[in-house]
């Protein structure tokens, strides 16, 4: 390979699979918030409408 | 109406079982066909190398911000696209049955070229395209029509070799389909993406090692900077990443609305979009040394090969590629069986679409929305798609529901939302409420500037482009009716299923948290 060929595949693996451990980092580190507005508990009734009629 | 007394019984809405669960998900939709066959040569042929600087700008400031727009309606708003729009505005609904019916119709040809990865995985262990791929492709195994002769350009004679295996393909999917979020799509995921991807390195490395595979890889990343210069590259970049991601046609904002209300959202998509963009690097790295060796043994400059993207990369380069290559039946089953993979993890979420949709509006269970909608688009598959002109019919369609469906749904997503409707700062605010990483207020921009405006522009120039000259200079009325006919289907379809009542109201629906936030405190705790 030459060599402007070999440095652009680097660069370019670099960005993106350092993007990508770069955020899956930042997920481990922080996976939730720790604080969250008040109410958003999953209220199923209000959601969900779909009757499982084979149940 | 018996409505509320079965409303109590009713099960809670489904949930992936955690963020791995749904990040997997979500990568396994995300990375697709197009991964593979469509980013190798998109690159090569626009700038090799300098691609990469449009195409991580493209990533940042488009994919990312749309990828995370779908995310925030879905999980804001809970439901598939005809309920998370019309609780955003009401007559927002024929919005999201149109990207319903877009779903409806990918499904339909998506699951033919499963099929067909799934015929020649069985054949690469026989090298059973012989010397001549290319014929064997459309003549032996397609038995495509020859309308340059007077063929017919629709017909009903049934190929048996691609009719088994699509009726296979509708099988499994169903069956995961009717097992649910948790127990089907997810569990599908956390199973064959590893698969997919450990498959697809041991490929790769295969792949590099072969004699021309730094000569493929010199054709791939050798950088012609006076590209950058050039409008179109640009937009091919944005085409690739808005394609490659899934975005804006309701797969992500139906996932995402089987995410726990208190649930990290844009720290999962920057690992699933980066996920997605990684895999394209690796099959572009695999393809183009794979490439570089079909170069080598053939004794031509890898400029000089023909089939670079999409089936006949697939289905005719590649069998050339590993007809040459020691232990080619290995190589072979590794790239179809990664190719059927990569399809069937992105198939199952797109039919997801279809199928939530129509169990939150007409009250079907799960299993009743998999079996008609499954059977009425495996009906459809095999009749359009297992016949001898299945290959016209599907590039015709693909084109259709893609660069214009797609691409429409799109611009009018950003446009409603971030100028017409002011949703902008709500769903900003609902991402940062409920996530760790902060989006910032380039995000407007994003959304509201740079992807409808690029892609107007690309739905423009394309719609200009087919209306002049015939696409692939195909029968001009037959695209008439299997072209322009499949928009007419979108459009009509979404109208059709705006009109009937819903079978539960969608609208006594209250987003959280609350916006403005101010007032969410404030009311919730006057009202304790």
């Amino acid at each position: 390979m030459t060599t402007p060929a070999i440095m652009l595949m680097v660069l370019s693996l670099l960005i993106v699979w350092g993007g990508l451990v770069v955020s899956i980092f930042v997920l481990r580190a922080r996976p939730e918030r720790a604080d969250y507005p008040a109410g958003g508990d999953d209220d199923h009734r209000e959601d969900d409408h779909v009757v499982e009629h084979d149940t | 109406m018996s409505a509320p007394s079965t409303q109590d019984t009713s099960p809670p809405r489904e949930q992936f079982t955690g963020q791995v669960g749904f990040i997997l998900s979500a990568i396994g939709s995300a990375v697709g066909l197009g991964n593979i066959w469509r980013f190798p040569g998109v690159a090569y042929e626009n700038g090799g190398g300098a691609f990469m600087v449009p195409y991580v700008i493209a990533l940042l400031t488009a994919g990312i911000p749309i990828l995370f727009l779908d995310y925030a309606l879905g999980h804001r708003f809970r439901g598939g696209p005809p309920t998370a729009f019309r609780r955003v505005k009401t007559w927002l609904e024929s919005l999201g049955w149109f990207q319903v019916m877009i779903c409806f119709v990918i499904a339909i040809y998506y699951a033919a070229v499963i099929a067909w990865a799934l015929s020649y995985f069985v054949y690469s262990f026989g090298l059973q395209w012989g010397d001549d791929p290319a014929a064997f492709f459309t003549g032996d195994y397609l038995q495509l029509s020859d309308t340059a002769n007077g063929g017919p350009w629709f017909s009903l004679d049934f190929v048996p070799a691609v009719l088994i295996p699509l009726v296979l393909v509708w099988v499994a999917t169903l069956a995961v389909l009717a097992g649910g979020v948790a127990k089907g799509i997810e569990k599908a995921n956390v199973i064959f993406l590893p698969v997919l991807v450990i498959a697809f390195s041991v490929l790769v490395v295969r792949a590099i090692f072969l004699d021309g595979a730094g000569d493929g890889l010199n054709a791939l990343f050798t950088p012609d900077w006076g590209a950058l210069g050039d409008l179109n590259v640009w937009i091919a970049a944005y085409g690739q990443i808005f394609f490659s991601l899934s975005v804006a046609f309701g797969i992500m904002i139906t996932y995402s609305s089987y995410r726990k209300r208190k649930a990290n959202l844009t720290s999962p998509g920057l690992v699933v979009a980066f996920s997605n963009s990684g895999f394209e690097m690796l099959a572009g790295i695999g393809v183009f040394a794979a490439l570089g060796f079909l170069a080598h043994e053939q004794g031509v400059a890898v400029a000089d090969l023909e089939g670079l993207t999409g089936p006949i990369l697939s289905f005719v380069t590649f069998p050339a590629v590993i007809s040459q290559m020691p232990a080619g039946a290995l190589f072979g089953a590794l790239f179809f069986g990664s190719l059927a993979l990569a399809g069937f993890t992105s198939l199952i979420s797109i039919l997801q679409v279809v199928s939530a949709s129509f169990q939150e509006k007409f009250g079907l269970s799960r299993r009743q929305a998999t079996l008609w909608i499954g059977l009425v688009a495996a009906a459809l598959s095999v009749i359009g798609m297992a016949t001898t002109t299945g290959l016209i019919a599907l590039d015709t369609i693909d084109n259709w529901s893609n660069q214009i469906g797609i691409v429409a749904s799109a611009v009018i997503m950003c446009i409603f939302f971030v100028w017409l409707l002011h949703k902008g700062p709500e769903l900003r605010y609902h991402l940062n409420a409920v996530s760790t990483f902060q989006v910032g207020r380039w995000w407007y921009a994003c959304v509201g500037v740079i992807v409808p405006a690029i892609l107007a522009y690309m739905l423009v120039s394309r719609i200009v482009d087919l209306v002049q000259n015939p696409y692939e200079k195909y029968d001009e009325t037959y695209l008439l009716y299997a072209g322009w006919g499949t928009l007419v289907v979108l459009v009509v379809g979404a109208v059709v299923l705006t009109l009937p009542r819903w079978r539960r109201s969608p609208d006594e629906f209250t987003p959280w948290p609350a916006f403005p936030p101010s007032v969410t405190t404030t009311s919730k705790e006057a009202a304790r």
